[in-house]
């Protein structure tokens, strides 16, 4: 059955349908559809919402939760982000799922409600302190805010980590029809989990490991976990890249532009393919090297200062030219705009290659 | 012929492992307050019998390794955030025994809104804060609660009143709330006191095992360390320095079990809403409208006015109709700090085929509710596409030929239909009337499923239909 | 007449914090002259006059270091 919701409400009917059972929450535009939609829905299915003082505390009882071994989630927007670093980092330490949905808007500091991918830095490289990554999603459409959602919580289980959805303003307020999925794996059993019986009495959750050795070896651990992740959980979507002379890598709603505007540049005879990380954190590092060997040249699109081209270039490493386009303050460029652009990349490095 | 009447508790693990080194003995300074009350605590949990369901949120500070000690369920928190934490412990395993063992740093500097709300909520949780007026662990610092006068590592002149601001007191500040069940303060300097913490430690456990509610309690707690005394004079101290600032009392004692804050109920586990439901059998199947059919592509449309004038609504009430044509759809809308009053547009696109972007920088139609809509998006009207004015407050259409452009008394049709709120459905159905874009009556459809009322359903079917004769009238004229 | 209580005050851990001493209200605990092993110099048991009130017990900052013992019901009486 297809319903028509706005993004924010098809994260929170995902969240239930992949199980969970509580949200803590501190409303912030343009994510705050998602509390509400939790304080609406959870009752319902014996789920709990709390209304937190602040992204702060938000994030601890999301610590809490998942430390009693419940399926948790919290959102926010940058700002609210910003803040629930330290627990992130706290969660990431301690081995807790958890999910952790940024509907983005423009900054830094408060800067405005507007659509902008600013957060990229602080999601995908981890923003609180430590050394800790968190698998990122980022859905581009209100079907993958539901879905994402859903797969994020199977993958922060799976893995032990918290896991983050980036999504932004335009994906949170705009609405599509949706199917709800309900193709959640099982929740796993957590015998790790602290759950006030006899059986896990002796489970400790803690992130101190106050000799250096021992820190060491945890730190060991998460690489190898993140490793994992880095063969399993790749994900990304290619639009006509068969037979394509330029790409363009777009995250995110900014995706959604650049396949209108690969749309419009192939009209006008231009062979351009469009390659969407899916998954941040592992990036599609292995499928971009391939793509870039093939074409002449590439073209980032963000909605900020250029943040994620900075992960294209590591990748591809000099064997294609990459450039920048990109808007921020909530600015949006024209899906023409940018067909335009991949014209001008096409005449000047096909043309001169050919 | 003896029998053991006081020894270690149970709820002590018998060799502190975690802890490494010398695995029997605490961490603590000599005569710390923070082994008594641990102690103190222990004691309480074996009696109670309660070992297996305890779950103890640690703080940071000294006390940070009570989970070295305490055979319970534990779980460390970060630095004043465990009354947060164990709101999401207790929430999720309502059966559970959750308390918090918090040092005034934590509790009082650092973590001082996670203790309001965690009290003002009421949870269903204990919390013993060990005020002993310092941070101890990082060496003796001013804290929020440290006396008037008291020198420390950061007022090495003396805490005054005019640099670091008086001590808090944290019961008193509690008090005011209407959330917490049971608030006590005591202290540890003599056998009769700590008798007395005893009992408030008892209290506060039990309240929670019996459901009566947040509980509290502040523990005036030695720390000959950190305030470089030997222990007994520490006691004395307490006495002497701190008691006169935190009195010790009783601050609230009542039975919030009528009252406590709900958990996860495992009970109502399965029901996923929507998703399991069949699809809805279209009673009569619209034969839908000219996107559907095929007869014009994508319509890519902008709705624009005040905000109040309903124009997201309509956008939305049309997205919802092309849906159940089996379009794809997309409605994006201007958002923002103005709920009222400012300005608000949405981008709509149907479509047979998937949509890419859905913002539109061309749209076939415009739909203009007031005269600023037509500045900001009349010029970018496709070629042969529409603009649809509302008459009642566009004054002025741009002098363009290449367009259609409709001008419609929205606000006056709607008046005489008696409804002046229904502008928006007026402009709407002048729209359908004109594009042929959507069915009128997948539309209607929509709103009956999503329960609109019968009155207000003939309503919008009025209003929709005055504003397509509307548009044959003004396209005639 | 024997003494109702005993307490037993286990040396190694203890801290010599002198807080179990002053606290008796017996007067029955002092503090030793030799270091233990982590250089603390434990209090003693004078080895009579305990009354088994518990008060070293509950003034005691470490979990095992102190354990008093009461004499069960009937005993310690003077035979009849």
């Amino acid at each position: 059955m297809r319903l028509l919701m706005k993004g924010n409400e098809a994260v929170m009917h995902g969240a239930i349908a992949a199980g969970c059972r509580a949200f803590f929450g501190y409303p912030i535009t343009p994510a705050s559809e998602i509390a509400e939609m939790a304080s609406l829905l959870l009752p319902d299915v014996g789920g709990v919402f709390i209304p937190a003082e602040s992204e702060i505390a938000a994030i601890q009882m999301l610590f809490g939760a998942s430390s009693a071994g419940v399926r948790a989630m919290t959102a926010s927007s940058g700002p609210g982000i910003s803040l629930m670093q330290e627990g992130i980092s706290y969660m990431a330490g301690a081995l807790l799922p958890g999910v952790i949905v940024d509907v983005q808007r423009a900054g830094p500091g408060l800067g405005n409600l507007g659509v902008e991918q600013g957060d990229y830095h602080q999601v995908v490289k981890a923003g609180g302190h430590g050394c800790y990554k968190t698998p990122v999603f980022a859905p581009n459409s209100v079907q993958e805010m539901c879905d994402l959602t859903i797969h994020a919580f199977d993958v922060a289980d799976r893995y032990r980590t918290p896991v983050m959805v980036l999504a932004d303003g335009a994906l949170g307020q705009m609405m599509e029809p949706v199917t709800i999925t309900t193709s959640a794996a099982p929740e796993p059993e957590k015998p790790w989990a602290v759950t006030g019986t006899a059986q896990t009495r002796q489970n400790l959750i803690t992130s101190i490991l106050l000799e250096h050795e021992k820190q060491e070896m945890h730190i060991t651990g998460l690489e190898r976990t993140y490793a994992e992740i880095e063969k399993n959980e790749v994900r990304w979507e290619e639009v006509r890249t068969e037979d394509a002379e330029i790409l363009i890598v777009a995250f995110g709603i900014s995706s959604r532009i650049a396949r209108a505007a690969v749309a419009m540049a192939r009209a006008g005879g231009v062979r351009v393919g469009l390659l969407r990380p899916i998954s941040l954190f592992p990036f599609p590092a292995r499928r971009l090297r391939q793509l870039a060997g093939k074409v002449y040249a590439i073209l980032v699109l963000e909605l900020n200062n250029g943040q994620m081209v900075d992960d294209v270039r590591l990748h591809v490493a000099g064997i294609t030219p990459v450039e920048l386009m990109r808007r921020t303050g909530g600015m949006m460029p024209a899906a023409e705009e940018v067909a335009e652009a991949l014209r001008k990349m096409e005449k000047e490095c096909v043309g001169n290659q050919a | 012929m003896w029998e053991i009447k006081h020894s270690r508790s149970a709820s002590f693990y018998d060799r502190f492992e975690r802890k490494g080194g010398n695995t029997e003995i605490t961490h603590y300074c000599p005569g710390c307050g923070h082994g008594v009350m641990q102690k103190l605590i222990a004691e309480a949990i074996d009696d109670f019998g309660i070992q297996d369901r305890a779950i103890l949120v640690g703080p940071v500070g000294c006390s940070i390794f009570m989970y070295y000690y305490l055979d319970v369920g534990n779980i460390s928190a970060s630095h004043g955030r465990a009354p947060a934490v164990a709101t999401g412990v207790k929430r999720a395993r309502p059966e559970a025994v959750v308390f918090c063992y918090q040092g005034d740093g934590d509790l009082a500097a650092i973590g001082g809104n996670e203790i309001l709300h965690a009290a003002n909520r009421g949870e269903s949780i204990t919390v013993f804060f060990i005020n002993n007026g310092i941070y101890g662990m990082t060496g003796g610092q001013m804290a929020p609660t440290t006396p008037l006068g008291q020198r420390t590592t950061t007022s090495p002149r003396g805490r005054s009143f005019e640099v670091e601001g008086p001590p808090m007191r944290m019961c008193e500040l509690l008090a005011t709330l209407d959330g917490p069940a049971y608030i006590e303060r005591v202290a540890l300097t003599n056998a009769r006191q700590n008798m007395r913490a005893r009992k408030a430690v008892r209290k506060a456990l039990r309240n929670q095992v019996e459901g009566r509610g947040f509980s509290f309690v502040e523990i005036l707690s030695p720390c000959p360390s950190g305030w470089k005394v030997p222990p007994e004079e520490a006691n004395r101290w307490v006495e002497k320095y701190m008691v006169p600032v935190f009195p010790l009392q009783v601050f609230r004692d009542l039975d919030h079990s009528d009252r406590l804050p709900k958990g996860i109920d495992v009970s109502k586990g399965g029901g996923i809403p929507f998703a399991a439901d069949p699809p809805v059998p279209a009673a009569e199947a619209p034969e839908g409208g000219s996107v559907a059919r095929g007869t014009i592509g994508e319509e890519a449309l902008t709705l624009s006015g005040f905000g109040g004038q309903g124009v997201l609504f309509a956008g939305m009430a049309l997205a919802e109709g092309a849906m159940r044509e089996g379009l794809e759809v997309t409605w994006i809308p201007s958002y923002g700090p103005e709920m009222r009053g400012g300005t608000a547009h949405c981008h709509l696109r149907l479509s047979r085929q998937p949509i890419a972007s859905p913002w539109i920088s061309r749209p076939t139609s415009l739909i203009a509710f007031n005269q600023p809509s037509i500045g900001k998006f009349a010029h970018a009207i496709q070629p042969g596409g529409l603009l649809l004015a509302n008459a009642s407050m566009v004054k002025e259409v741009p002098d363009r030929k290449d367009i259609r452009i409709v001008r419609i008394p929205s606000y006056e049709i709607a008046s005489e239909l008696g409804s002046a709120k229904s502008t928006n459905m007026v402009m709407l159905g002048a729209y359908l009337e004109l594009t042929g874009a959507v069915d009128q009556e997948s539309i209607l459809a929509a709103f009956v499923e999503k329960g609109t009322r019968p009155g207000m359903l003939e309503s919008n079917r009025r209003a929709i239909e005055a504003g397509r004769r509307a548009a044959v009238e003004a396209e005639q004229a | 007449m024997a003494d109702r209580g005993d307490v037993i005050i286990a040396h190694h851990l203890c801290k010599g914090c002198r807080l179990c001493i002053v606290s008796c209200p017996a007067k029955v605990l002092e503090q030793g002259t030799a270091l233990n092993q982590q250089g603390y110099c434990a209090a003693l048991y004078r080895g009579s006059g305990c009354t088994g009130c518990g008060i070293c017990f509950y003034v005691c900052p470490e979990p095992g270091a102190i354990t008093v013992r009461v004499r069960k019901l009937g005993e310690g009486k003077p035979a009849a």
